[in-house]
């Protein structure tokens, strides 16, 4: 990686390195800057507890049917309504905090009397998967916008800075809304049911295309000082191609910003998604969806306020483990900042 | 000043037409017309081209924006369907009344609420910032701290919903959300969004006390505050009366960037609360695929932000005056 610092000095400071990292046992040890931000990483409890948190939630997604298998349930079955003696009339459960039993767990679904155990679980995987695509397709779009915007400069700087302009200025939880049926239209006859996967790749795209520009307007802002600056100014003379700046000078140096706005972001995708599924424009029934608990939690709160707490709780948790590991790994790569 | 204004205004209309094209654009071109909607299941092709022609949709996409954009100015008359009086936004055939006149029914309650929770997110964030700020690294401002953290980290669809179950059911401290009038009773207006507004602020007002705490950690540290300090002025009068004013120049701005996800907040907090706003209605047009009605409302949330930026920057202008309007 080419750092500004590491370009100054010269091979000596590359070769002690190189030796750093293959761990020969040398008088003086150099460290990478990726070493560097691991250890520091390390020292900082709150990080460590919150990755660990963190981890445990897209382990629990990814591994859902593997949980689902252990715990004998899945998330269509209506047991509620399959066995007697679950469900009142009214289709609430009839054991108390919701029907929490041993079998169980997170009690009844009321109405349909689904297990919310799994709903939850298998809800998780749904809405962390579209937070995960969304954050790296438009974090991969914001990078190249950036900077493209930022290198180039001159009237593809401002066209692309208008449209980040734009993007930013509008309310976005709207658009969202208004034009996911749009792109679902551009795809299926009214007549027809919408599928799934087209919902689920249609809340992808929507969420991208309003999210990218964040990411971007950083970027250019970022390239645009760096551009500035001796060493890529060095390597320009030398003849370096554009390719090579990019790729080799500027990019490594970009590294930090990019994953710092990640960790912001998809949390932020997390909740964008739950609040479609809320309103009732995100994934569709029966595929489980951890927004889409949120409105049966609302619908039926008033008689059975416990099915509310397990989305929501676990939603809390999710991100706010989330937002301070953000907060530690902004730490570990730029020890300056203060908080 | 005027010019800027006229520059500004003229620069955000520019903004709102580009807007509105592309999104004509892209709800008119794709195959769930509204005419084959209104046509229902058993449609002959010759009542599907009636109503097309009756609709005007059956000239080419341009020149039907362009009867879009004259009947703002002029209105339009529909055959067989009604008439929709300037200004006129399009015509909803899913509620069968137009486009316009439904948003302004619903237009106070979106504005009582998103007003009502700003006051709220800047009169409290603003000051347990400040707090925060006074006392620095005492308990009181690890307690702001770290309540901010989890603050910022809830989701309105989750406090509503809980909010509502303990006080207004349980409790029954304050009554169900609901929207009153203002002109019809002020009390009751009042207390009937109390829950909504403390909903829809709890995630923003989390933000700005981060963001006042920081900002005025960093004022302190400033020369002026120093000299302020060293001519014998008290800490508390430095405090109150020069380092905030600093503090708040940052926080404007970003206000103003904020309103727009206010704006998105409000669409939930409605939903949560079923109170009859413009976020309602979005919802309910996107479930009955009612594309005039999403792009009226499209449009005037749009034009909302731009004209609420512009009121931001001049504001900006007045608190501090090194900033010149030109």
């Amino acid at each position: 990686m080419t750092f500004p610092s590491s370009t100054a000095t010269d091979a000596a400071a590359e070769s002690a390195d190189t030796a750093g990292t293959a761990g020969s046992g040398s008088a003086v040890v150099g460290r990478s800057p990726g070493q560097l931000m691991w250890r520091r990483f390390r020292r900082d409890k709150t990080g460590v507890v919150s990755a660990i948190i963190v981890l445990a939630f897209f382990l629990i997604a990814l591994l859902a049917p593997v949980i689902a298998a252990l715990y004998g349930k899945d998330p269509y079955t209506t047991y509620g309504q399959n066995q007697p003696g679950l469900l009142n009339e009214f289709g609430y459960p009839i054991a108390p905090n919701g029907g929490m039993s041993g079998e169980f767990w997170f009690g009844l679904e009321p109405g349909l009397g689904r297990d919310v155990f799994m709903q939850l679980v298998y809800g998780i995987r749904t809405s962390l998967s579209i937070a995960v695509i969304v954050t790296v397709v438009s974090t991969i779009i914001g990078i190249v916008m950036g900077i493209t915007s930022g290198y180039i400069g001159g009237k593809t700087d401002y066209v692309i800075g208008r449209v980040i302009d734009t993007l930013l200025a509008f309310p976005s939880q709207l658009f969202l809304i208004v034009f996911l049926p749009v792109v679902e239209a551009a795809f299926v006859l009214p007549e027809e049911e919408t599928p799934v996967w087209l919902r689920y790749v249609s809340i992808c795209v929507v969420l991208t295309v309003l999210g990218w520009a964040t990411i971007a307007r950083l970027l250019r802002a970022q390239v645009l000082s760096l551009r500035a600056r001796e060493f890529v100014e060095a390597a320009r003379v030398t003849g370096a191609s554009p390719a090579r700046v990019i790729f080799k000078e500027l990019l490594p140096n970009l590294w930090t910003p990019i994953i710092i706005q990640a960790t912001l972001a998809l949390p932020l995708y997390v909740g964008a998604e739950a609040g479609l599924g809320f309103l009732g424009v995100g994934m569709t029934e029966p595929t489980p969806d951890w927004g889409r608990m949120f409105q049966v939690g609302a619908n039926v709160y008033h008689s059975d306020v416990t099915y509310l707490l397990f989305p929501g709780v676990s939603m809390l948790i999710f991100v706010v483990a989330f937002n301070l590991l953000g907060d530690s790994i902004r730490d570990a790569f730029d020890p300056r900042t203060k908080r | 000043m005027t010019s800027y204004l006229v520059r500004r205004v003229a620069g955000a209309l520019v903004i709102l037409i580009i807007i509105s094209a592309i999104t004509f654009y892209l709800f008119y071109a794709v195959p769930r017309d509204p005419a084959r909607a209104f046509c229902g299941k058993i449609c002959q092709p010759e009542t599907l081209a009636l109503i097309r022609h009756n609709l005007g949709m059956d000239e080419p996409l341009f020149v039907q924006y362009w009867h879009w954009l004259v009947g703002i100015f002029a209105g339009r008359e529909f055959v067989q369907f009604g008439s929709c009086p300037a200004p006129c936004l399009g015509y909803s055939f899913a509620t069968q009344e137009p486009v316009f006149s439904a948003i302004v029914d619903r237009f106070p309650v979106t504005l009582s609420l998103t007003l009502g929770a700003s006051v709220v997110i800047l009169a409290f964030g603003i000051l347990t910032g400040m707090i925060a700020a006074w006392k620095v690294g005492q308990p009181l401002d690890k307690i702001a701290s770290s309540s901010s953290v989890i603050g910022a980290s809830l989701q309105i669809y989750f406090v509503g919903p809980l909010l509502a179950f303990y006080l207004v059911d349980t409790m029954q401290l304050i009554p169900r959300p609901s929207y009153v009038p203002i002109t019809e009773n002020p009390l009751d207006w009042f207390t009937h969004l109390m829950l909504p507004w403390v909903v829809l602020s709890i995630i923003f007002t989390a933000n700005y006390t981060r963001m006042t705490r920081s900002q005025m950690v960093e004022q302190l540290a400033e020369d002026y505050v120093r000299t302020a300090r060293a001519k014998g002025m008290s800490s508390r009068t430095v405090f109150f009366r020069f380092a905030w004013r600093g503090a708040m120049i940052p926080i404007i701005t970003i206000f103003g960037v904020d309103l727009a996800t206010l704006l998105g907040g409000a669409i939930i907090t409605e939903q949560t609360f079923s109170l009859h706003g413009i976020g309602e209605l979005a919802v309910r047009a996107v479930q009955n695929t009612d594309l005039p009605m999403l792009l009226g409302v499209t449009i005037v949330g749009a034009a909302a932000i731009v004209l609420l930026n512009i009121v931001v920057d001049v504001l900006y202008a007045f608190i501090d005056p090194r900033v010149r309007l030109s």
